[in-house]
This record gives C-alpha cells, sequence and structure tokens, in this order.
C-alpha cells in the first residue's frame, strides 16, 4: 500500500471492525485490512475496474452510487465507515457526512485540500484552476465538483456538531513523512479526517 | 445405489478440428438411477428417479473443483459442448463454460443436471409411472426448487463430491443456488445468483398464469393425457412460450431487432403475419411447442411461484438467510425487466443485513432477461474475476 492516506487509515483502524468502504477502488485498502486487522464489510463502488479488481481479491464489493445515499444500510450497520478521494466527487458532501455517521458511529475522511500552497500558486500565479497530483483532471472533466480546504471540513464539522477525533495531513508520496500540524490548510497536500457524531 | 458413472479422462475427448477451441468439445449424457425415494415437499414421494447429466473438465483428486450448474424454466442439461458434429448450436451456457472461459474446465469440473420433471430424460411427466404402466402425465408429482435442490444433492453424493467449489446458475436456475445456501451450508463454498428474484412477484405469477391456461386451454391438453391421445397441446405451448419470450427481451431489444418492419412491402390487411416480429414469436413458439414438454412447463412455472425462501421466517429474508455460510456473488442486467436489478438489490441487501459475504454487479446490457445466457465483455470479466479468486482460495492453480 503506497498512497500516504492509506498508510495511515490503516492504523487508525480497529482490530475486527465491520467496515463500509465508501468508493473502494479496487480494493486495496479492504484487503490489506482484512489482512492485517482481520476487518470484515463491504466496498462500495461504481467503476467497472475497480469492481472487477475487487471481485479478484476477494472482496466483498456492492455496485452502488454513492449521490443515492445509504438507504440499503441501517443505523448503526458498522463500526466504522471510510471514504477516501471521493468527498469532493459527490453532489452533496455534507448529506453524505451525515449518512455516514448514521451507519456508524465514527468515520475516516480524506480529500484533496484545495488550500495546499502548491494549489495556491498555481491559481495564484499561473491564473489557472490547478492540476496536481493529487488534482489530476483539467477544470472541464474533472469529477471533482465540490472542492474543499481543511478549514471549510472543520467548520462543516463543527456546524454538525461532530467530534474531529484525529487529523492528519499526507504530502504526495512521503509515506510516512507527515508535516507538522501546524499549518495543516497550507502544507497539507491532502487531508485526512477521523470524524465522531459522538461529542467529547 | 446401482451405478457409478464413469469419468471420461480428458485424454479420450474428442475435438474434431470443426469444432471451436474454446470448447469442451463432444460431450456425452450420463443418467444416475436414484432407488432411495425422495420425499417432496408437496407430501407425495418419487419412489425411484433417473437423473440425467453432463460434466465437462477434470475432477480431481480431492475432489474440490467440482461446480454445479442449475438450469431455468425451459433449460436442461445440455449447458455446453456439442454433442455431435452435426449439432447446430452448442449446449446453452457454451458462451461461459469451456477451457478459458469464465467458468474454466481447465480448473473445474462442471456438473450440470436436468432437474426432476423436465423433458429431457431426466424423470418427469413424459416418464413411466411404475405403479400404472403409462406415462405419469399430469399425476407426476408437483416438484418445487427444494425438492430439486435435494435431489442434486444425491446426485453430488453419486459423484463423490461432498463440497461445490460453486453453485451456479440464472434465473430460476439462481433460486436453486440460493436453496443450496441454505438447505446444505457445508455443501457450497460460493455461491453465483445470476438475473433472479428471491420469488416471484404478483406480475411474475400473473405472466405464468397466462402461460398456464394458454396450455390448459388448449383443446389437446385432453387434462394432460396428450400423450394418450396421439396428440400434443401445441397451440398452447406455443402461446404459452410466445408470453415468456415477450418478458425475456427489453423493449428496446425488440425495437432495434424487429422495429415495425414488415415481411412484405407494404400492410395486406389480414390476419397473417405482417410484422417481423410476429414472425420471430411465432417461430419461437412453434419451435419449442415441437420440442417442450407442456406438462414440464406448467410444473416449471409452479415451481418459480412457490419459490419464497423467506415465508417460513415471517417474511423476513435476511431471517431466512441465517444458515448461508459462503460468500455470493450477485449479478443483475440493466434492462432485464422480468427479474429487474431491484430484485436482486432486495436479496442483496436482505444478504448485507445478514451479515453475509456478498459482492453485486448490474451489468449494462440492452438484452433484458436473455443477458444472462449471452457474452458480453463485462459480464464475462465480474464471473470471470469471481472464479479466479474461487480457484485460487481451494488452490485449483491455473491463471490467476
Amino acid at each position: 500500500m503506497k498512497r500516504a492516506d492509506l498508510t495511515l487509515i490503516h492504523d487508525w483502524v480497529p482490530e475486527g471492525a465491520r467496515i463500509l468502504d465508501l468508493a473502494c477502488g479496487d480494493g486495496t485498502l479492504l484487503a490489506a485490512l482484512a489482512c492485517d486487522k482481520h476487518v470484515s464489510g463491504y466496498g462500495l463502488e461504481i467503476d467497472p475496474e475497480g469492481i472487477t479488481a475487487c471481485l479478484q481479491k476477494g472482496v466483498n464489493v456492492i455496485e452502488q452510487n454513492l449521490d443515492e445515499g445509504l438507504a440499503n444500510f441501517e443505523d448503526d450497520a458498522c463500526d466504522l465507515v471510510i471514504m477516501t478521494q471521493a468527498l469532493q466527487a459527490l453532489r452533496r458532501p455534507d448529506l453524505m457526512l451525515d449518512e455516514m455517521l448514521r451507519v456508524a458511529g465514527e468515520c475516516i475522511i480524506t480529500f484533496p485540500n484545495f488550500a495546499y500552497w502548491r494549489h495556491r500558486a498555481y491559481l495564484g500565479f499561473k491564473g489557472f484552476m490547478p492540476v496536481s497530483k493529487s488534482l489530476p483532471h483539467a477544470w472541464y472533466d474533472t469529477p471533482n465538483i465540490h472542492l474543499s480546504t481543511f478549514n471549510d471540513f472543520e467548520q462543516l464539522c463543527r456546524d454538525k456538531g461532530l467530534t474531529i477525533v484525529d487529523r492528519a495531513v499526507g504530502i504526495g508520496d512521503h509515506e510516512g513523512h507527515w508535516t507538522s500540524r501546524w499549518w495543516p490548510n497550507l502544507f497539507g497536500e491532502i487531508a485526512i479526517f477521523r470524524v465522531s457524531r459522538h461529542r467529547d | 445405489m446401482t451405478q457409478t458413472p464413469t469419468q471420461r479422462p480428458d485424454a479420450d475427448r474428442v475435438i474434431p478440428d470443426e469444432l471451436p477451441g474454446d470448447s469442451v468439445g463432444l460431450v456425452t449424457p450420463q443418467t444416475a438411477h436414484f432407488d432411495d425415494p425422495l420425499a417432496l415437499a408437496c407430501g407425495k414421494t418419487l419412489p425411484a428417479y433417473d437423473l440425467v447429466y453432463e460434466t465437462y473438465g477434470t475432477l480431481n483428486a480431492e475432489r474440490s473443483n467440482a461446480v454445479l450448474i442449475c438450469h431455468a424454466l425451459s433449460g436442461h442439461h445440455h449447458a455446453a459442448g456439442f454433442h455431435s458434429l452435426d449439432e447446430r448450436k452448442p449446449g446453452w451456457w457454451d458462451a461461459h463454460i469451456g477451457p478459458g472461459k469464465s467458468i474454466d474446465t481447465d480448473r473445474f469440473f462442471v456438473v450440470s443436471l436436468n432437474n426432476l420433471g423436465g423433458c429431457h430424460g431426466s424423470t418427469g411427466p413424459i416418464s413411466l409411472n411404475p405403479d400404472t404402466g403409462r406415462q405419469w402425465g399430469p399425476d407426476f408429482p408437483m416438484v418445487t426448487v427444494a425438492d430439486w435442490v435435494h435431489s442434486q444433492a444425491r446426485l453430488a453424493d453419486r459423484l463423490g463430491i461432498e463440497r461445490f467449489a460453486a453453485v451456479i446458475g440464472g434465473s430460476l436456475g439462481g433460486m436453486q443456488v440460493l436453496q443450496w445456501a441454505l438447505a446444505y451450508p457445508q455443501r457450497i463454498a460460493n455461491a453465483v445468483v445470476i438475473a433472479a428474484t428471491p420469488k416471484l412477484s404478483a406480475q411474475n405469477i400473473a405472466f405464468n398464469e397466462v402461460a398456464r391456461q394458454a396450455i390448459r386451454s388448449d383443446p389437446d391438453f385432453h387434462a394432460g393425457w396428450y400423450y394418450e391421445h396421439d396428440t400434443l397441446p401445441r397451440r398452447g405451448l406455443k402461446l404459452a412460450r410466445m408470453v415468456g419470450h415477450i418478458t425475456y427481451l427489453s423493449a428496446d431489444a425488440m425495437g432495434t431487432k424487429f422495429g415495425r418492419d414488415l415481411r412484405a412491402d407494404d400492410f395486406n390487411f389480414g390476419y397473417d403475419v405482417e410484422f417481423q416480429v410476429e414472425s420471430y414469436l411465432r417461430y419461437q413458439g412453434d419451435t419449442f411447442s415441437n420440442s417442450f414438454d407442456a406438462n414440464t412447463y406448467l410444473l416449471m412455472t409452479k415451481a418459480l411461484d412457490y419459490f419464497d425462501p423467506a415465508a417460513t421466517h415471517g417474511g423476513d429474508l435476511a431471517r431466512a438467510l441465517a444458515p448461508a455460510d459462503c460468500p455470493f456473488l450477485v449479478v443483475s442486467f440493466s434492462t432485464d425487466w422480468r427479474f429487474p436489478p431491484s430484485r436482486s438489490k432486495e436479496l442483496v441487501n436482505a444478504l448485507v443485513h445478514a451479515d453475509k459475504a456478498v459482492s453485486f454487479v448490474n451489468i449494462d446490457s440492452p438484452h433484458g432477461h436473455d443477458a444472462f445466457l449471452m457474452p458480453q465483455p463485462r459480464y464475462q470479466a465480474v464471473f470471470a474475476g469471481f472464479m479466479s479468486r474461487v480457484a485460487r482460495d481451494l488452490n485449483l492453480g491455473g491463471p490467476s
């Protein structure tokens, strides 16, 4: 597992947890967690190649469009809902956050931080919509319709009365090398949040 | 237990040049006779019966690589390969069974049988009733999906198969797969349920009833004793098949294939065949009514209607699924309106609620219910992907 956000998530997942992985891609995370942490659960995905890869790995994958919600999962059906790099592509990220914390008491969310200094510089100096490793698409064909920043997401959690249990940032491929948490909104390329519906 | 089927070693398999390289080649049906009575759900007992079946591939020494294929309403044991070089078409699921195909006969030993009540060699209405010396006809007892699965388990015993690597079926075959997972959870390692439903809807039953009435109201039906009147209820069975066939295709597929095309240049203002779709349906109906037994058709539609594993659990499917203990692959097709994707999702959601391992894929296809029989790139990728994992888990070797 090479992607920086996945490595950190791995450490946050409790042994034997029942997990829902939204936009699970090729099932890499669930397969690793099943092996190392003995988790069970399902991945949801709509990409045909991702789904086939999951089936080959033996990861339970359900073809489901996240914009249609999680109505087929009961309240507290899982211990943990994970969603990596998909929040920004949803029609209503705020409603999905509600859904995630209905299905489980805690969730882990990662997304590209639009306020990352390289993105700011790209826009500020070049005057073009940022294109980077974490935001690889052109403005006209990007699936990322709800870009946000580290600060934006914290604000949303505050407004919803949710507890941020932990937060971290990932920088490119520098796995295991995390910046200090002083200016995450500036130095974090990928925002990583662990959010609970329970108040402290 | 009177006979032990002999295994044909692969070396003896004849694959003439005329047959495609990815075919299982020439196959010969075999018959297993059972003398131990089978108690049926309807309360009656079949004292003895035959099951006709085919096998493809080779059973390994551990007997761990067997796959059971369950057939649909008008299906039978001939799922793959050819009975002779003269045979025009291969078995009904040849697109998915063979060397290198989704159900890879280089790795799996495939068993495909004709269900009880059928008309292709297994004991059914056209067989002789030992009590009367005449054909069973309408006296053949009603058989259910559960009865079929019991008889399939006995065939597995006969073949020395303790546990199937996978039980696989589409449509009514998918219902049998589900029943396997509930009735014999220790004997099924993986379940593949394709284009199926956990129970028929009122509309599904309504279509079946139209088919049954078409058959039963044919003057040649003779209350099911048509064999003794030297006739067949061809008109009724033809109508039943025509109605059924409409439900197997999507509106779009029919539109694309036939549109409003006419056979002649213009209307002839009569009731003979004018539109191409009429010609097609009549042809399908005629072919079927000459090759399929009407009493079998009636029995099969009733087996469909009766299937509802949740019924004995207050309608709670998740509770009914409690005994299941194997990973499921559930597949639906986007334009299937006989058993639409929503019916597959019903099963998937219940499996999730019951905390079972399940994967669900909805294949984009224009071909309606019939899509489950056809080759299609994504369908094949999904099917082969799942089966490669099955093979890997059981250490069956082959490409990963």
